[in-house]
């Protein structure tokens, strides 16, 4: 159990289609995300549920969720 | 304390980059626009019902939600505005192995290609329509289109629209298509599942899809972001048919219905047609 706490998501990002629209950000039900300038980043990976709303949801093929 | 890990299993997560032309990203929609989540729902559905490539052709016209073809690495056409059902009836019928879906704007189904949209329905020919209703002219700086919402703001409309909106489902049901759904960008996962019964479907199936303009329609009709319009327009603008049945008209007011909105059996064009080639040949035999 405490090994599989132990294990975080990865969340790729691709900068050059990311077009900062926040939906990401707004949608994520943990607030994993944070807008970075226009960009979004990766604030609190801890708390990803890999629910991948954010994958779903992006309009621009830019984010995804990898276990 | 974190989810455990283990309750949430995830496979590799959906690899969109093989149905998509190399090089061709990031696409021209605005930030925030619906049309790259309904593309992805799309290509998650085409995915699950495992057609190839090669079988498969996208017909689209003019507008934002036609871009859609120069992304998607199959057989594409990007045809005239409002012509892609009469170009998409021409594929279908000379070539009835390709699976042949049809991407259309609200623009672009209900005004410039009206016409073609009916008759298309009318013949139940077997092909996805596919009609993206963001309910503005987004690629020519923000007119009101047939979808538009009377009272909303546009840039042609800009003490409000004074015309009463189409409703393309109600349109496409009338004329005759076999299959009509409706659902929303912020439904995903629905979405997803819907576009597959309508590929699965033989016959002219139509997808109405709420999705949202946040640049023009959003601006004009006070959406603060792209979320902020699509929990307004979609999440809280739309009910299913199940909560809606369980409902009076008043509780329901003016939202949308979301999901199979009907379903019918008739002859399929193609195979009609075959049967006389059929039936002519035999009785030519005969005789």
């Amino acid at each position: 159990m405490a090994e599989a706490e132990k294990k975080l998501p990865r969340i790729e990002i691709d900068a050059v289609r990311c077009k900062g629209c926040s939906i990401c950000v707004d949608f994520c039900p943990t607030k994993v995300l944070i807008m970075k300038g226009t960009i979004v980043a990766v604030d609190n990976l801890a708390a990803c549920t890999r629910c991948q709303l954010c994958d779903l949801r992006c309009p621009d093929f830019a984010i995804r969720v990898f276990d | 304390m974190a989810v455990p890990a283990a309750k949430q299993r995830l496979s590799v997560p959906f690899d969109y980059d093989k149905y998509l032309r190399p090089g061709k990203l990031p696409h021209i929609w605005c930030p925030g626009c619906g049309h790259g989540i309904v593309l992805k729902s799309l290509l998650r559905a085409i995915d699950k019902i495992g057609w190839e490539k090669d079988n498969l052709c996208m017909v689209s016209g003019i507008g934002c939600s036609s871009r859609t073809t120069g992304y998607v690495d199959c057989n594409t056409v990007h045809s005239l505005h409002g012509r892609a059902f009469a170009f998409a009836t021409g594929i279908k019928f000379s070539k009835p192995e390709l699976n042949t879906i049809v991407i259309s704007g609200d623009g672009d189904a209900m005004a410039i290609g009206g016409n073609h949209f009916i008759h298309l329905c009318r013949r139940n020919i077997d092909i996805t329509v596919l009609v993206y209703s963001n309910a503005i002219y987004g690629m020519t700086g923000g007119q009101y289109s047939p979808t538009t919402p009377a009272g909303s703001y546009a840039t042609t409309s800009r003490y409000g629209n004074i015309e009463p909106p189409f409703d393309p489902c109600e349109m496409a049901k009338a004329a005759g298509a076999t299959f009509v759904a409706r659902s929303t960008a912020y439904h995903t996962k629905e979405l997803e599942k819907i576009l597959l019964q309508a590929l699965e479907h033989k016959g002219t199936s139509v997808v109405d899809i709420i999705d949202s303009c946040p640049i023009y329609y959003g601006r004009m009709n006070k959406f603060k972001s792209a979320s902020h319009m699509m929990n307004g327009l979609e999440k809280d603008g739309t009910i299913t048919v199940a909560q809606a049945a369980k409902l009076t008209p008043e509780e329901i007011g003016g939202r949308q219905l979301r999901g199979i909105l009907h379903q019918a059996e008739r002859p399929e064009y193609c195979e009609n047609y075959d049967n006389i080639i059929v039936k002519q040949a035999t009785a030519t035999k005969g005789a």
